[in-house]
């Protein structure tokens, strides 16, 4: 027996044998399953799978085998190696999802921390209204129109047929503008509705006219907590031909409907007002008023009085109209349960706020 | 006014037990509010009944004398047994029937009686005065009732007393004169309830004869049409005003005085005719009725002297010399349909009443009251139009109330000075009403209407031929209504009118819903989108909108620190403000705006961002008045311009004032204060929501009062000034008590330009080529410029340019700062090489250098 000729040693190649091979494995793989973390996994990736773990030991010695063993060796250990692989790449995927489920753990924050660094402003109340009645009107065709608040007394009250010794106009608790030295009167005013942009409108445009007037109107009431000297009105004119006080009364059944829901639904009072005849206050019945569903006085209308037609340069025989108003002011209190008039005018920021910027 | 429903029922048939709401609701449908209505049966309740006065014992030893008494109440108290009460009163005697309260019953004012020990006996209940039953001011002593009163002891007193009545307040409108009395308000019952009414306006009285009752000259038929007198000689003048009639004008709130001026008082309230009652011998001669001389006074009813004004009318002494107005003149005694005067008023020894009762205009009784300021219930009655048919009537009902209750002998002569015209005929197409409602009224439902309403209605036009009326008949005579309005109903002139009375009588319930359609209308002005856009725009960036009051006080101008020409200066000035403090109207409204900062802070809200969008009032000097206008025609053009050129220009600005922190301070860290920087770019951001092109907007440093001299910037649009920004100036925020450093913006909105169509960018998608560039300046060269001269150097290559430091160091130098800016090149069809991008820089800077000798930073 010679060494030389007889290479194979038992003793050499014991790592080939398949128990050795499958407590290689076995070993690797209890390793892996111990391994916490990716890191700590890939820290035993030398001991299992590196130049010097069992297995890679094991095939050098595949050399040293006689030729028929050899290939039944190089089986047993590239099996072994595959397994050592996957099992490694397995424990991989479980390591490193169980550490990305980790960091989102770990990043974790409380998402109800405010972020206000620029709150949000608001806006009134009223003009947010007044642009409300606006869409709505502009929507079924109406437009805009506008006027002085210093206003001729020719277009706030005589044009409107209320002459200067009129019981009514004594009624409207008039601001006048005081006269410049040495003249009598101004024959300016603030104006106390926004009926003189009435006889602006049909001085400048010719019928048919439909437009929604939203303004700014003044009376000389002390502030209180149902008076304010300055307050707002949203008035509409139609003068077309044929224009009855069924079509008043239609506009304004619609117009509750949009602002208060569809049940709402108008009622119509007789009234005088030198500029309509024949003239109405009406109520609008609430149904979600907040004391419960009730009528609400709510503003004054009528037909538009042919002396006004006549004053404006429109022929009452061809043409009519009707004209309504109400206060804005006194629609944001009754929608809104508003109870003192002092907080539209006061501008407390906290009064405003509570509204919003408005949509 | 108020009034007592027991009177209408007097006149109109109302449904026995009608309820109240019912009641209300009826005037509320015909256009006549209720402000309340009260039931008199609910203001005392428990038993109150009528009682019998049996025995009378005095009690001695007190402070005053008290009376023990014994009436029998019948079975009202249960037992049958007289009641024992004590009593301060001594003005009846055994047998008189009086009104007792049993215990356990509340007067009014929550008065509640109950059973006591008084004066040393048991007093079970009360005997009530006039007062004690809210029934008027008579505390002299208690209820005896007349011995023709049909009620027996135990019977139930408030019918017997007036408490069983119930009280309405009503507010008339300015065209319904009539409707402010008793017979008006009885008329329009019986429209809407169906029942019948009897006229005590159409009541019969005698003649004027020729002979009149006092010699009387009328000097101006204008202002009195009609004027009717009647002599009353020898009444009693202790003669009291009966009960049932001081109740009634108690319920009306007017006191009562004496009999005779209760009377007018009575006569004016059931027939809605304002008289007067002379003391016949505290005249001296006839009387004259004509308008005031100048300077001539008189002393009215309540003790007031007043300076008469030539439109006034008078009613005149002639028997008294005059040396102002001269011979025959007389001197006023009585402010005609206002107010009577103090020396020919009845007194309490008058013995001889003349009654007056005329028609005055409508329109100089109103100038007249507002001139005085005496808004007597008359002038109330005057101004709203009263009957001129009514005064026979109402002096016949009072001859005939005086002597009844105060004897004496009416004269034979009835003075009736009678100018008033005849009523013209209105005419109505008998459609019209129809055409104006959308409610389909035949014209015999029109014509029945009219005459409910009192128009005497006549088919065809054949009493139109004198007077065709306001309006041209467009119908066939056939299809017109010849309408006289009756003569209470001053109001009814135009066929609008009428109209009016057609819709009201039938139902305003009646009118249908039609909704009519518009024809196609054009949205918002450009200018309306750009105010919500403007306003939106704020709100969202955090400032919080107010609505504040444009009354300021001349002080203002100087805390603001205004020069003394600055136009805003010049204010328009309120006649009759509210507070004599604040005369004048916003010039900016920064004012107001501030004011509503300073409640706030009051308040305890330190961060404040507020805003507001409103006009302001600059006057047009020498304007001068605006020319007269009538109303019978339109106004030319020209007319018209002219008057509206004396209106102040308004236009409409937007502001906002900045005080406290603009960012919070929060968990991520500290608070941001607010500062001139937030108002500048508040400038910025209200400008670019008005869609002003950034490239027409220049930001440049000024010096403008109320802001800091230095930290102060003014907003141009197209080279024009349109606002400014920035810090308020240390003396202004000292001056108005407000916070250091409060910052503020305004900008005239109304002068911006139109916003142009905007034209889109070419967008390229080849890639940029960012520089940074830091240029070294002078300090006082502003950024704004210096970009802009980057912007023209780089020429078209340059896409975006962004300043994102300023810096300054002892390096740099005193007086010297880096701008660094972001530079960002983009060609449209390639890829920019470096050399271009470089390039491109070069010029970029080269521009800098050249206009404000910048040299890059390190470079």
């Amino acid at each position: 027996m010679s060494y030389r000729n007889d290479p194979y040693d038992p003793k050499q190649v014991a790592l080939l044998d398949p128990a050795a091979l499958a407590e290689a494995v076995a070993t690797a793989e209890k390793a892996f399953a111990e391994a916490a973390d990716p890191d700590a996994l890939t820290a035993l990736r030398p001991a299992h799978l590196g130049d010097r773990s069992p297995i890679s030991l094991a095939r050098r010695e595949i050399g040293a085998l006689p030729p028929a063993a050899k290939s039944d060796a190089g089986k047993r250990v590239n099996e072994a190696r595959r397994a050592v692989e996957a099992a490694y790449a397995a424990r991989q995927e479980v390591l490193d999802r169980e550490q990305a489920q980790r960091v989102l753990v770990e990043e974790r924050v409380d998402v109800t921390l405010p972020h206000d660094r620029r709150p949000r402003g608001a806006r009134h109340p009223i003009s947010t209204l007044m642009e409300q009645v606006s869409d709505l009107f502009v929507g079924m065709g109406y437009e805009v129109a506008e006027g002085p608040e210093v206003e001729l007394e020719w277009t706030n009250f005589d044009a409107l047929n209320i002459p200067a010794d009129h019981p009514a106009r004594g009624l409207m608790d008039t601001f006048h503008v005081a006269a410049p030295e040495g003249t009598e009167g101004s024959g300016l005013v603030l104006r106390t509705h926004t009926s003189p942009v009435q006889a602006r409108t049909m001085l400048t445009r010719r019928p048919p006219i439909y437009v929604i007037v939203p303004g700014r109107v003044y009376r000389t009431d002390e502030l209180d907590a149902t008076h304010a000297p300055v307050f707002h009105q949203v008035e509409g004119l139609v003068v077309d031909r044929g224009i009855t006080m069924a079509h008043l009364r239609g506009t304004l059944d619609h117009f509750a409907r949009a602002m208060f829901g569809e049940g709402a639904k108008t009622r119509f009072r007789p009234h005088y007002f030198p500029f309509t005849e024949p003239s109405a206050e009406f109520d609008v019945w609430f149904p979600e008023h907040r004391d419960g569903p009730r009528w609400v006085e709510w503003g004054g209308c009528g037909m538009v009085n042919p002396r006004v037609l006549r004053a404006c340069g429109i022929d009452p025989e061809v043409y009519s109209g009707f004209a309504f108003g109400m206060g804005i002011d006194r629609t944001v209190m009754f929608r809104h349960g508003v109870s003192d008039m002092r907080d539209m005018a006061e501008g407390d920021v906290r009064f405003t706020r509570s509204f919003g910027v408005g949509a | 006014m108020r009034v007592s429903v027991s009177w209408l029922r007097e006149y109109v048939d109302l449904p026995a037990g009608l309820p109240t709401a019912d009641l209300e609701q009826a005037l509320v449908g015909l256009g006549i509010e209720v402000e309340s209505v009260a039931d008199l049966r609910e203001t005392v309740t428990g038993a109150l009944v009528v009682g019998e006065v049996l025995q009378i014992e005095e009690l001695t030893g007190f402070k005053k004398p008290i009376r023990f008494c014994r009436v029998d109440v019948g079975d009202a108290n249960g037992t049958g047994e007289p009641q024992e009460i004590v009593c301060g009163a001594r003005n009846f005697v055994p047998g008189d029937r009086v009104v007792v309260i049993l215990p356990g019953g509340v007067l009014p004012g929550g008065f509640a009686i109950g059973a006591r020990r008084t004066y040393g006996r048991n007093s079970n209940g009360m005997i009530c005065s006039a007062k004690e039953l809210g029934l008027g001011d008579d505390h002299s002593g208690i209820i005896v009732l007349p011995e023709d009163t049909p009620a027996k002891p135990g019977d139930d007193a408030r019918p017997v007393v007036g408490l069983d009545d119930v009280v309405v307040e009503v507010e008339i409108t300015p065209d319904r004169g009539y409707a402010m009395s008793v017979r008006g308000l009885a008329r329009e019952l019986s429209h809407a309830l169906g029942v019948p009414f009897r006229d005590p306006g159409l009541a019969p009285a005698p003649g004027g004869t020729d002979t009149p009752a006092y010699p009387v000259e009328v000097r101006d038929t204008v202002g009195c049409d009609r004027f009717a007198a009647r002599l009353v000689r020898g009444v009693d003048p202790a003669a009291p005003t009966p009960g049932w009639m001081q109740r009634r004008l108690t319920a009306a709130g007017i006191r009562s005085i004496s009999l005779p001026v209760d009377i007018t008082n009575y006569v004016m309230l059931e027939l809605g005719q304002p008289m007067h009652a002379f003391d016949a011998d505290r005249i001296a001669g006839p009387l004259v009725v004509r308008r005031a001389g100048a300077g001539e006074k008189l002393t009215t009813l309540d003790g007031v002297t007043r300076a008469l004004a030539p439109e006034d009318m008078v009613i005149c002494d002639a028997g008294l010399p005059n040396s102002l107005a001269g011979e025959g003149t007389g001197v006023p005694i009585s402010l005609a349909a206002v107010m009577g005067g103090e020396t020919s008023e009845v007194v309490p020894g008058t013995v001889n009443v003349l009654f007056e009762a005329a028609h005055w205009d409508a329109v100089m009784v109103g100038r007249t009251a507002r001139r005085h300021k005496l808004f007597s219930e008359a002038a109330k009655r005057w101004e709203r139009g009263v009957d001129p048919a009514l005064p026979l009537v109402a002096i016949e009902r009072a001859v005939r109330l005086l002597t009844e209750h105060a004897g004496g002998a009416a004269g034979d002569e009835i003075l009736d000075l009678d100018h008033v015209r005849p009523r013209t005929p209105v005419v109505l197409p008998v459609d019209l009403p129809s055409r104006r409602i959308g409610v389909s009224y035949p014209p015999a439902r029109v014509v029945a209407l009219l005459e409910q309403a009192g128009c005497t209605v006549v088919r065809g036009a054949d009493r139109l031929a004198e007077d065709p009326g306001e309006v041209g008949v467009g119908a066939g005579a056939d299809d017109a209504l010849s309408v006289t309005p009756p003569t209470w109903r001053p109001d009814l002139t135009d066929p609008a009118d009428l109209v009016e009375e057609v819709v009201r009588l039938d139902g305003y319930d009646e009118v249908p819903s039609v909704l009519p359609t518009a024809p196609p209308g054009r949205g918002l002005t450009w200018q309306q989108r750009r105010r919500r856009a403007v306003a939106r725009s704020l709100a969202e960036r955090g400032y919080v909108e107010v609505l504040a009051h444009p009354f300021v006080a001349p002080g203002l101008a100087d805390q603001l620190g205004l020069p003394a020409d600055d136009e805003r200066r010049r204010a328009v000035r309120l006649a009759n403000p509210l507070s004599e403090e604040e005369p004048l109207l916003r010039t900016t409204l920064l004012g107001p705006l501030l004011g509503i900062v300073r409640r706030n802070l009051g308040r305890g809200q330190r961060d404040l961002a507020l805003y507001e969008i409103g006009a302001v009032f600059h006057p047009r000097p020498g304007a001068g008045r605006p020319p007269t206008m009538g109303v019978d025609r339109r106004p030319t053009d020209e007319e018209f311009a002219a008057a509206d050129a004396v209106v102040p220009d308004q236009p409409r600005h937007v502001a906002v004032v900045l005080t406290g922190d603009v960012e919070p301070a929060g968990w991520w860290g500290a608070g941001r204060p607010a500062g001139w920087a937030d108002a500048v770019q508040a400038g910025r951001d209200v400008l670019a929501a008005a869609e002003v092109p950034a490239e027409r907007i220049e930001v440049r440093a000024a010096e403008h009062a109320p802001w800091h001299p230095g930290r102060c910037a003014e907003l141009l649009v197209d080279g024009t000034v349109v606002g400014h920004a920035g810090e308020l100036h240390p003396a202004v925020v000292a001056a108005l008590e407000l916070p250091r450093r409060t910052s503020a913006m305004e900008i005239d909105l109304d002068v911006l330009p139109a916003p142009p169509v905007a034209s889109a960018p070419v967008v390229s998608g080849f890639p940029p080529a960012l520089i940074d560039v830091a240029l070294v300046v002078d300090s006082s060269v502003p950024a704004e410029q210096v970009q802009q001269a980057l912007v023209e150097g780089a020429g078209g290559l340059l896409e975006g340019v962004r300043l994102f430091d300023v810096y300054a160091s002892e390096q740099l130098g005193a007086g010297r700062r880096s701008l660094a800016y972001k530079l960002t090149f983009r060609a449209p069809d390639r890829t920019l090489t470096v050399k271009e991008a470089v390039a491109a820089r070069d010029a970029a800077v080269a521009r800098a250098a050249e206009r404000f000798g910048a040299t890059l930073r390190g470079g």
